[in-house]
């Protein structure tokens, strides 16, 4: 919808630039106890400036905020290693069922045994689907299970006297968060490179495993979207240097059913519930980071995890928190995020085995579909068939002038959200596509035939890529002024 | 009637449109595409429940809800650093919408406008309210908000040692252990009656009000903090600064609290947010995302994620953090409840709040066997010294039909923390009070 761009500008005020005093969002309750006696002056605010509107406005407000958004139910999100899947709304509405959303993390235990039972349940399916032997669902996102995981592979050296493991190696097509989770551990971390079909160079990790090496990082599809075909000798080379495997799980859409990442002989990885599990991204959180571990690293999970004990008074099954044995502590203020947990129950409970194994056939069978849709107009630097997400690279397009960036900003032209760019670091030019498995057929044809357009305007008009997007809100927005100049607050004018 | 069996209902794929595809990619069946699987591991037999059709999902999970005690439905007592305060409608509703529930991180600013102008108002109503210059955009909880503020100042002071004031709670202290530990950083208790501080701490942290419910001497730690180079590190309530004076106001360099008072479901522990601020002279030390306002080459005003080179996706290793989530969703839900409060409703609501609180503390200290043994300033939590175990006490209640508080006599002999909000009612303290009463007299 085309808009006078005053109207535009009176959508984006601020909350504080749309404040007036003696407005209020809702009204508030009456004092029904008898007036008590106030502290010191010295301790109570004068001041405290914040916006006061109506509550139409504040609805009005935000609903125009969300139109400026792309989303996974507004758009197709073909956007790599993030698996921006359908979110379904029953796992929401459940979620917000009283007993769920508005229990006490501290209730006593026998209050809340529906709560634990879906917690406990969920432990089971989550080792089950991995090929581990516990889960704690502690941790809160991917990243923070990346941090429980390697710290419980430090622990594990350490509790067998072992403190000269310091290194960490990680592939060089690593995510980020890999090597920075390992440095927050106080390890060392060591890149391994890639070989020519984007397996690992499995000489150079013979090569780097020695006495200090405490582990490998590993992502399985690899950031490349390929299942590294030496996944068995890889960590036999790590173990037998009397390290541990770490298994960052943000590729698992395209592994339920297929395989079982603990049998393969990962000894401990994290699970992506906002990905693999369908928990909407918010964006940017909450998500969930569930971490597995097989039996060697179990005792050493985050506290707590839920066990099923039989009461002593009766046969009766009781569910309560516990902490494992050599537990590498507590990572959140309470148990982890329990409203995503429930959430992801609620999706495994309605597909079963045969349901989420239909869910990485499609998700694979929809990335190979574009990978030779496309292999033509873009240049694919692995040339095999992927797993749940295809790499392109637009260094064809380089050539004319037209970066990656470009290709991606073209395509919110086309109401496709750009996919994730320059990102694996090895790949020139990166695009990086995943279309999971909540897309139909006609989808993927009209995104096939949007890039084989972009790559024909690449030649013929670069000019309008470069100047892409077109009609969103905002055109390219300037981030050096933004980081040179920060502005990251409203504040009160001076006068 | 239809018997075969359907293709769940998030694939749209039918057998014709998979056949299809196959033959484009030029391959035989859906197996020869997971040919890379070694022999011998692929297609793996899952040991799961059967699935459930969504009338069957409804009432299993509502089976589960109905396990649980609901307080709302039942008195309820506990804080501890969870707190009950009333959601207006208009914050689900908010963060129901797709829009932003189903968007992600915003990565690509022209797409993103709404989420990244929720997040810049988020950090603007987070300065104005814990009285600080610069605020992230978010943290998992407050217990992480607080390790990661710890690990930030030993990176700007480059010392090596954590003092925590001993009131802080045990909870978010274990939190910090796990977090500082690795790196080889050391955390010392510091006792809140001497107060002795060494020179070669990094920071100083505390609990304001602390896990017992009461105010701590902000002016002077901070004072004793900087004599030493250190900085003062205040983990705080965000209800209770609507009526109480700022963590910035009393000298902080960093301060961090819960978000999840502000509008967020108690949800048995998460999601909620974490608040981060500091001075802005520390801002590149910063963990997290930060939104920063700019223009786009039309001039106009625009959003984007600034100051990246402090994050894991660039500096990967070197990073401030390796956080890669912001709980965007959750501090859009502290931004609606925030704007639906306003100036007038903050207040109000701590001001209930005290009352309630005070009103129960004062009546409950005058049940004979009952006492307050902590003097000085609370807010909405105190702790009661019972005449029996807070063990006994809590399961006495509980048969009552309330949820009583958080037993704190690993600390204190007998004690029992009690928090009340706006969401009890007269009618709810004055039972509890009964109870009380009972419960100690049939123990004599």
């Amino acid at each position: 919808m085309r808009e006078d761009t005053r109207n535009m500008e009176r959508n984006r005020r601020l909350l504080m630039e749309r404040s007036a005093p003696g407005r209020i969002g809702v009204a508030l309750p009456a004092l029904d106890v008898p007036l008590q006696p106030l502290p010191s002056e010295e301790q109570l605010r004068d001041y405290l400036e914040l916006p006061e509107v109506s509550e139409g406005e504040v609805v009005r407000y935000f609903t125009s905020l969300s139109q400026m958004n792309f989303s996974v139910d507004t758009n197709f999100y073909p956007l790599g290693s993030c698996t921006m899947k359908y979110n379904p709304k029953i796992n929401d509405e459940v979620a917000g069922f009283p007993g769920f959303s508005q229990i006490h993390p501290l209730q006593p235990e026998e209050t809340v045994q529906g709560a634990l039972k879906l917690a406990f349940q969920l432990q089971g399916f989550m080792s089950e689907i991995v090929g581990m032997e516990a889960t704690s669902l502690a941790t809160m996102a991917g990243a923070q299970g990346e941090l429980a995981g390697m710290l419980m592979i430090r622990a594990y050296h350490r509790s067998h006297g072992d403190e000269s493991r310091r290194t960490v190696l990680v592939p060089d097509s690593a995510h980020g968060t890999n090597p920075a989770s390992a440095a927050m551990c106080g390890f060392h971390v060591v890149s391994i490179p890639s070989d020519a079909r984007g397996n690992m160079d499995v000489d150079a990790l013979r090569e780097a495993c020695d006495s200090e090496t405490a582990g490998l990082m590993l992502t399985l599809p690899n950031t490349l979207g390929l299942f590294d075909t030496n996944i068995l000798e890889i960590c036999r080379v790590v173990h037998e240097a009397g390290g541990l495997v770490y298994g960052d799980g943000a590729n698992m859409n395209a592994m339920l059913g297929q395989t079982k990442l603990g049998e393969l002989g990962f000894d401990v990885l994290h699970i992506n519930l906002h990905k693999t599990f369908s928990t909407p991204h918010g964006g940017g959180g909450p998500g969930a980071g569930p971490v597995s571990a097989n039996s060697i690293l179990a005792p050493f999970l985050a506290s707590p995890v839920i066990e099923k004990v039989t009461a002593s008074d009766s046969d009766e099954e009781v569910y309560r928190l516990a902490e494992p044995e050599q537990s590498i502590g507590k990572t959140a203020a309470f148990h982890g995020n329990f409203g995503m947990l429930v959430r992801a129950y609620t999706y495994i409970r309605g597909l079963g085995a045969e349901g989420l194994r239909e869910i990485s056939d499609n998700a694979v069978i929809n990335a190979n579909y574009i990978l030779n849709a496309l292999k033509d107009y873009y240049h694919l630097p692995y040339d095999r068939s992927c797993m749940h997400e295809v790499v392109f690279s637009a260094k064809t397009q380089k050539v004319v002038g037209v970066s990656a960036l470009d290709v991606a900003k073209r395509l919110i032209d086309y109401g496709i959200h750009p996919p994730t760019m320059y990102f694996p670091l090895i790949v020139e030019e990166a695009l990086m596509i995943e279309p999971t498995e909540t897309e139909s057929k006609e989808t993927l044809d009209y995104f096939i035939q949007v890039m084989k357009d972009i790559a024909m305007e690449a030649n013929e008009d670069a000019q309008v890529l470069k100047d892409a997007p077109h009609y969103t809100p905002n055109s390219r927005l300037d981030e050096a002024r933004a980081a040179r100049r920060p502005d990251l607050r409203w504040k009160p004018s001076e006068d | 009637m239809h018997q075969a069996r359907l293709s769940s209902p998030y694939v749209p794929n039918t057998d014709i449109d998979r056949q299809a595809m196959l033959n484009a990619i030029g391959v035989e069946s859906m197996e020869a595409l997971f040919a890379d699987i070694p022999e011998g591991y692929a297609r793996p037999y899952l040991d799961l429940p059967a699935p459930l059709s969504e009338l069957e999902l409804r009432r299993e999970l509502q089976a589960l809800s109905d396990l649980n005690l609901t307080p709302g439905r039942v008195p309820c007592f506990l804080g501890g650093g969870a707190y009950q305060h009333y959601i207006p409608a208009v914050v689900a509703h908010v963060i129901s919408r797709g829009e932003l529930a189903t968007a992600y991180t915003p990565y690509q600013p022209e797409v993103s406008q709404g989420t990244l102008q929720a997040i810049y108002e988020f950090q603007s109503l987070v300065c104005q309210v814990m009285g600080m210059e610069v605020a992230n955009s978010g943290m998992y909880d407050g217990a992480t908000a607080l390790a990661e503020a710890a690990l930030m100042a030993c990176r700007i002071t480059g010392k090596r040692r954590i003092a925590v004031l001993d009131t802080v709670s045990p909870t978010y202290l274990s939190v910090m252990k796990t977090y500082t530990e690795p790196q080889g950083l050391e955390i010392y208790n510091v006792n809140s009656a001497s107060l002795h501080v060494e020179d070669d701490s990094a920071c100083v942290i505390v609990q304001h009000p602390n896990s017992y419910g009461y105010l701590e001497k902000l002016e002077v730690l901070g004072r004793m903090a900087h004599e030493r180079n250190a900085l003062l590190v205040v983990s705080t309530d965000a209800v209770f600064l609507g009526m109480f004076r700022s963590p910035g106001e009393s000298g902080a360099d960093i301060a961090v609290a819960e978000g999840q008072p502000l509008g967020v479901a108690l949800s048995y522990g998460g999601p909620y947010v974490g608040l981060f601020t500091c001075k802005t002279e520390f801002l590149r030390q910063m963990p997290g995302r930060i939104v920063g306002k700019t223009i786009d080459t039309h001039g106009r005003d625009g959003y984007v994620l600034t100051l990246q080179t402090r994050e894991q996706h660039i500096r990967r290793e070197r990073a401030t953090s390796n956080i890669c989530t912001s709980e965007a969703l959750i501090g859009t839900a502290v931004v609606a409840y925030l704007a639906c409060m306003g100036k007038v409703g903050l207040r109000h609501i701590a001001e209930l709040t005290y009352h309630k609180a005070h009103y129960a503390a004062s009546i409950i200290s005058q049940i004979p066997g009952y006492s307050l043994p902590i003097d000085g300033t609370f807010f909405q939590e105190f702790v009661v010294q019972c005449p029996i175990t807070s063990e006994e006490v809590n399961r006495s209640l509980l048969k009552e039909g309330i949820i009583g508080g958080v037993d704190v006599s690993d600390r204190i002999p007998n004690g029992l923390l009690l928090c009340v909000t706006e969401m009890n009612t007269r009618q709810e303290i004055e039972d509890l009070v009964e109870t009380l009463t009972r419960i100690a007299q049939s123990c004599k």
